[in-house]
C-alpha cells in the first residue's frame, strides 16, 4: 500500500500522517469498526475537507488524533505528528500536543465550555498552562484572539458566561481558544452546523480568513458537500469508516471517480438551478456499523455494482495524479442522472 | 394592516394578521414574546408553499398555531371557510382530521412503547372507529406500502428504525387519514444526505398523487426549491417576501432573501467562489428585544434611517410581494 | 417473532449484565420460595408453644434446625412466617402506592395548570401528616388489623411515587410524540392511558423496587413498637423485637431474624439499583 499524497521522504513532509488507522470498540450490538484502514495526510497550511454521513468514522477519525477515543476504543496503525507517534505517547506528552500544536473545534460549543466558568478564564487557559505565561499577558492576548475572530467589545465579553453569548459568538470563541496557542493544524468537527445559515456563511469566511492569516492548517469534518465547496482545498469522502476518494476539491466535484462520490454531489438539490422533477437518489441506507459487509460496504447500494464488489474490499489507489479512489469499476460514471430523469 | 391582495377564492387555507404571543420567564418577571407578528398568506389545493428563515423567524410557531398546538394571540386561518383558530371541542377534533403534521426528528415522534402497526393504526382508531379491526389493518398495510415499507416492518418498534424508515413511518401517520393539508416541519434536517433525496421524493410524489397541499417548512434553501412552488421568507416573526418559487429564486427583491441565498452553500466549488461576497454581519437578534421599523434593519446593508422609524408593509415589487422600503433599489 | 418484546427483552439482557443484581433477585426468589413452602413441608407451626424445648439455640433441639423461641416454637417456622408477612406488607402496600401515585401523577402532571397545583399541594399536606402518631391513632381506633398496616403504609408512601410521576410526566408531555398523538386527535384519559403511563412503566417498576423495602422496614419499625401484627403471628420486625429482649441469653433469637430482614433489604435495593440502570432510558 502506498502512502499519500506527499511521499514519505519528500522535504516538505506534512506534518500529519495517517496511516493504515483502525478505531473500533464493542458495543451491546457487537464490534463496530468505526475506522477502517485510513491513510491520509495534512500538508502544511492546507484546508482539508473531510465528508461523511452520520456513521461514516469521519468524527471518530478526528478524536484519534487527539487521543479523545473512547475509553475502551481499540485503536491500531500510526498517526505520525512531525517526529512523534501519537497513538504511543503517555498522556502527558499527548497534553502537549494537544491543544497546543494541534487543536480542535466541537460541533456544540454550548458543551465544549464549561458553563460556571467565565469565557476569559477558559480562553487564558491553555496560555497558562502550556505557555506559563502571566495573568496579564494572558488576558491580553485573549482579547487580541477575540478581536481577530471578529467579537466585538471583547474585553466586556471575557468576563461573560457561555450562556450570555448567542450561537454564532460561543462558536467564535470556541475558534479563539482553540488558535490561541498558534497551533500548526486545526481540527473542526462540523463547527457550523448547529448555527444559522447567515452565521455558518460568517464562520466559514472566518475560517478562511485565519488560515491565510496564521498559516494554520484545517481539517474540517462535514456532512455537507456544499460547505466542503465552499471553503476546502482538498476532500476525502468517507463511507463506513472508509476513505472512498481523496481529491483536490475542484477536480472532486468536476470528475468525480467514485459511484458514491457522485451519487451524494447529485442528490443534492441546489439554489443556483433550475429544479429537476426529481432528485437522483441512493437507495438504500447507510450499512450497520456493526456488521458491515465483506466486500466493499457502498456495494448494497451502487448502481456500478460488479460481483467482485461483494467480495472484495477495493483499496485506495491513486487514479490519476492526486486523485484516489477505492472502487473497482474503472469505466466512466454518469449512470445516475440518466436514471433520474 | 395588510397590503396582501384579497384571498384567492380556490385558496385552500387563507392565513390573515397572525399573531403568535409566548408568555416567557425573564429575570424579575414574564415578558410577552411575539413569535410571530402580522402574518398573512394563502395556500391553494395542491400547492405546497415553503417556510423559510432561520432561528426565530416563528416559521415552526405558525404551523403549530395553525394546528392548535399552541395558541393564536389574534388574527384569522379559514380553511375551507372556516376559522381554525375559533374551533374548539367537537368541531376542532372533527378538522384535526384535515391537517396533519411531519415532524423534524421522526424518531423523537414516534411512542417508543408502540409497534408501528399500531402507531399508524392510531388516528384511524380516533377518526375512523366504525372501522373493523380486519379494514383498520388493510388501511395501515396499504399506506405503509405507499411509503415504501415492507409488512415486515410493522410488527418492530421505532428504534430499530433508521432515520430515513422513522420518516417514511412519520409520514404514513400522517397520511393514514387522508387529510387536505400537511405541514412539513423540516422533514429532511434529521435525515442523512443519502437519505433526504430518498424522502424530497417520497414527498413530491405523494403531493401530486394524492393533491395534497403542503406547508413545508425548512432552514434549507435549496431544498425548498425543489419541493415548493411559492415561498415565504421570514424573519423575526415577520414575513419579509414572498413570491413563486422561480421569481424568488431569480430575482429576489429583499436585502434579506438575498442575504440567505447568498449564505446557503453551494456542492459546487466553482459557483461557490464566485459568488463570494462578505457575508451578512451579526445574529438575529432575540424576539424579546425586536429592532423597532423594519425588524431587518439592524443587519441589512441597505438600511437607512426611514427603516427605524417606519414598518415597512408588504407591497407588490415586480412579481414579488415585497416588505421593505428600498425594494425597487435592489438590483437585478 | 424477534421484536414482540424488543424494549423488555434488551432491559433484561442488560439487568443480567448486573451481577449483584442478579445475585440479589435469585436469593430474593430462594426466599420467597422458602417462605411459601417450608411452612408447609414442615411438621412444626408457628403458633404451637412447645413448653419442653425454650430457647433452645440452633442445631440443639433435635428436628429445629435454628432452634427455637421463648415458647418452644421452631424459629426457622417462624421466621418463614415472618418474611410472609413482611413481604405481602411490603408488597401489597407499594401496589398500593404505585396504583395510587401514578394514577394521580400522571393526572396532575398531564393536566397541569390549576388541576396539578391543586392535586402537588394536597400531595404536600399529607406529606406533613406526621406519620408514627397517625398509625397509633389508627391502631387505637380499629384495633391492630394486618389490613390496615396496608392501608396506612400504602396510603402514605404514594407521596413518593405521585411526585416522580408528575415530574417525569412533564417531561413527557415536551416529547414530540405526545405532539404527534395530539396531531392524531388522541385527548385527555387515552392520552394519559396509550402514550404517558406505559413510557412510565420504566421508571415505576424501579421506584416500586426500591418502595417495597422502604415499606418492609417501616412496618419493621411498626411491629417493634408494638404496633404491627398481632401474636402469635408475626412478622420480621415483630421477631427482631422478641429477639432485642432475649438478646444477652439467646442471640440467635436476634440475628436469624434480623439476617433476614437486611437480607430482604439488601436484595430489592441491589435489584432496584440494577433495574435503574436496566430500564432508565436516560443512562442509554
Amino acid at each position: 500500500m502506498s502512502a499519500g499524497p506527499a511521499g514519505p521522504d519528500a522535504l516538505d513532509a506534512p506534518p500529519l500522517r495517517i496511516r493504515r488507522l483502525s478505531v473500533s470498540y464493542a458495543t451491546d450490538h457487537g464490534r463496530i469498526e468505526a475506522v477502517r484502514d485510513i491513510d491520509i495526510d495534512v500538508a502544511a497550511g492546507e484546508f482539508l475537507g473531510i465528508v461523511g454521513e452520520s456513521g461514516s468514522g469521519k468524527t471518530q477519525l478526528l478524536l484519534s488524533v487527539l487521543g479523545l477515543s473512547a475509553p475502551r476504543a481499540e485503536l491500531g496503525g500510526s498517526i505520525r505528528y512531525r517526529q512523534q507517534e501519537l497513538l504511543r505517547l503517555d498522556s502527558a506528552a499527548l497534553n502537549q500536543v494537544r491543544g497546543n500544536r494541534i487543536s480542535m473545534v466541537f460541533q456544540d460549543p454550548m458543551t465544549a465550555l464549561n458553563p460556571y466558568l467565565r469565557v476569559g478564564i477558559q480562553i487564558t487557559e491553555v496560555l497558562r498552562v502550556h505557555r506559563g505565561a502571566s495573568a496579564r499577558a494572558a488576558e491580553q492576548r485573549a482579547i487580541d484572539m477575540l478581536q481577530s475572530v471578529h467579537i466585538p467589545d471583547a474585553q466586556r465579553r471575557m468576563r461573560q458566561y457561555p450562556h450570555e453569548l448567542s450561537g454564532g459568538m460561543r462558536q467564535r470563541v470556541m475558534i479563539a481558544m482553540a488558535l490561541i496557542a498558534e497551533p500548526e493544524i486545526l481540527l473542526a468537527d462540523e463547527p457550523s452546523t448547529a448555527l444559522d445559515v447567515t452565521v455558518q456563511a460568517q464562520i466559514l469566511s472566518l475560517f478562511q480568513e485565519l488560515r491565510a492569516r496564521t498559516g494554520t492548517a484545517i481539517v474540517l469534518v462535514t456532512h455537507d458537500l456544499g460547505v466542503i465547496a465552499e471553503v476546502a482545498d482538498r476532500v476525502a469522502v468517507m463511507y463506513a469508516g472508509r476513505i472512498m476518494e481523496q481529491a483536490p476539491v475542484h477536480e472532486l466535484f468536476a470528475r468525480p471517480r467514485h459511484p458514491y462520490t457522485e451519487a451524494l454531489q447529485q442528490s443534492i438539490p441546489r439554489i443556483d438551478a433550475a429544479r429537476p422533477a426529481r432528485l437522483p437518489s441512493i437507495a438504500g441506507t447507510p450499512p450497520d456499523p456493526a456488521s458491515l459487509p465483506p466486500g466493499c460496504a457502498f456495494a448494497p447500494r451502487c448502481i456500478y455494482r460488479m460481483p467482485v464488489c461483494d467480495a472484495v474490499a477495493p483499496p485506495l489507489l491513486e487514479d490519476s495524479p492526486g486523485h484516489w479512489k477505492a472502487c473497482h469499476h474503472d469505466g466512466a460514471l454518469g449512470k445516475l442522472r440518466g436514471q433520474a430523469a | 394592516m395588510n397590503a396582501a391582495a384579497a384571498p384567492d377564492p380556490s385558496a385552500l387555507l387563507v392565513v390573515r394578521e397572525l399573531t403568535v404571543t409566548y408568555r416567557v420567564s425573564i429575570r424579575g418577571g414574564h415578558a410577552l414574546l411575539r413569535a410571530v407578528n402580522d402574518v398573512s398568506f394563502e395556500l391553494a389545493r395542491g400547492e405546497t408553499l415553503g417556510l423559510v428563515g432561520e432561528s426565530g423567524s416563528g416559521k415552526s410557531t405558525i404551523a403549530r398555531a395553525l394546528l392548535r398546538l399552541v395558541p393564536a394571540e389574534s388574527g384569522v386561518a379559514l380553511f375551507h371557510g372556516t376559522d381554525l383558530l375559533a374551533l374548539s371541542g367537537a368541531s376542532l377534533q372533527a378538522m384535526r382530521r384535515h391537517l396533519q403534521l411531519i415532524f423534524q426528528d421522526p424518531l423523537a415522534s414516534l411512542d417508543p412503547r408502540m409497534r408501528i402497526a399500531d402507531i399508524l393504526a392510531e388516528p384511524l382508531r380516533v377518526f375512523e372507529p366504525q372501522l373493523t379491526g380486519r379494514q383498520r389493518q388493510q388501511r395501515v398495510l396499504a399506506i405503509a406500502r405507499a411509503v415504501g415499507l415492507a409488512a415486515a416492518h410493522l410488527h418492530r418498534y421505532p428504534h430499530e428504525f433508521s432515520g430515513g424508515q422513522a420518516q417514511r413511518i412519520g409520514i404514513a401517520r400522517a397520511l393514514i387519514i387522508e387529510p387536505e393539508l400537511i405541514v412539513c416541519d423540516e422533514p429532511l434536517s434529521a435525515l442523512d444526505v443519502s437519505i433526504k433525496s430518498q424522502i424530497s421524493n417520497l414527498l413530491k410524489d405523494l403531493q401530486r398523487e394524492l393533491q395534497l397541499s403542503l406547508l413545508f417548512i425548512s432552514h434549507d434553501l435549496a431544498a425548498v426549491r425543489f419541493s415548493c412552488d411559492r415561498v415565504l421568507v421570514l424573519y423575526l416573526g415577520r414575513v419579509m417576501e414572498t413570491a413563486g418559487c422561480d421569481t424568488l429564486f431569480s430575482a429576489a427583491r429583499h436585502p434579506y432573501t438575498r442575504a440567505l441565498m447568498r449564505a446557503a452553500p453551494i456542492p459546487d466549488p466553482i459557483a461557490a467562489r464566485k459568488r463570494r461576497s462578505a457575508p451578512l454581519e451579526g445574529e438575529v437578534p432575540s424576539p424579546l428585544f425586536a429592532p423597532s421599523g423594519c425588524v431587518f434593519r439592524t443587519r441589512c446593508p441597505m438600511a437607512v434611517e426611514r427603516c427605524a422609524r417606519e414598518i415597512p408593509l408588504l407591497r407588490q415589487v415586480g412579481a414579488s410581494l415585497v416588505a421593505c422600503h428600498r425594494a425597487e433599489e435592489v438590483d437585478d | 417473532m424477534s421484536a414482540a418484546a424488543g424494549l423488555w427483552r434488551q432491559a433484561l439482557q442488560r439487568l443480567r449484565r448486573q451481577r449483584m443484581s442478579v445475585a440479589a433477585a435469585l436469593l430474593l426468589a430462594t426466599i420467597m420460595l422458602a417462605c411459601l413452602l417450608l411452612p408447609l413441608l414442615s411438621p412444626y407451626d408457628y403458633f404451637t408453644p412447645h413448653f419442653e424445648l425454650l430457647s433452645r439455640g440452633p442445631m440443639l433441639a433435635g428436628g429445629h434446625i435454628l432452634g427455637t423461641d421463648p415458647l418452644g416454637r421452631d424459629l426457622l417456622l417462624r421466621v418463614m412466617w415472618g418474611c410472609r408477612i413482611s413481604l405481602a406488607v411490603g408488597v401489597a402496600a407499594s401496589l398500593v402506592s404505585v396504583l395510587i401515585g401514578v394514577s394521580w401523577g400522571a393526572t396532575a402532571g398531564y393536566v397541569g395548570g390549576a388541576t396539578d397545583a391543586l392535586m402537588m399541594r394536597a400531595v404536600d399536606i399529607l406529606y406533613s401528616v406526621p406519620f408514627v402518631p397517625f398509625v397509633i391513632v389508627l391502631t387505637v381506633l380499629f384495633g391492630r388489623e394486618l389490613w390496615l398496616i396496608f392501608l396506612a403504609i400504602g396510603a402514605v408512601s404514594w407521596l413518593d411515587i405521585a411526585r416522580i410521576v408528575r415530574g417525569e410526566t412533564l417531561s413527557l408531555k415536551q416529547r414530540e410524540f405526545i405532539e404527534a398523538a395530539r396531531v392524531s386527535g388522541v385527548r385527555g384519559a387515552a392520552m394519559i392511558a396509550r402514550h404517558i403511563v406505559p413510557n412510565l412503566i420504566g421508571i415505576v417498576i424501579i421506584y416500586a423496587t426500591l418502595a417495597i423495602p422502604t415499606v418492609i422496614l417501616f412496618e419493621a419499625f411498626l411491629s417493634f413498637l408494638g404496633l404491627g401484627v398481632q401474636s402469635p403471628l408475626a412478622s420480621l420486625g415483630s421477631l427482631v423485637a422478641d429477639g432485642t429482649s432475649e438478646m444477652q441469653s439467646h442471640p440467635h433469637l436476634l440475628i436469624v431474624p434480623a439476617l433476614f430482614l437486611a437480607a430482604i433489604i439488601y436484595c430489592f435495593n441491589y435489584l432496584g439499583d440494577g433495574l435503574r440502570d436496566a430500564l432508565d432510558p436516560r443512562d442509554r
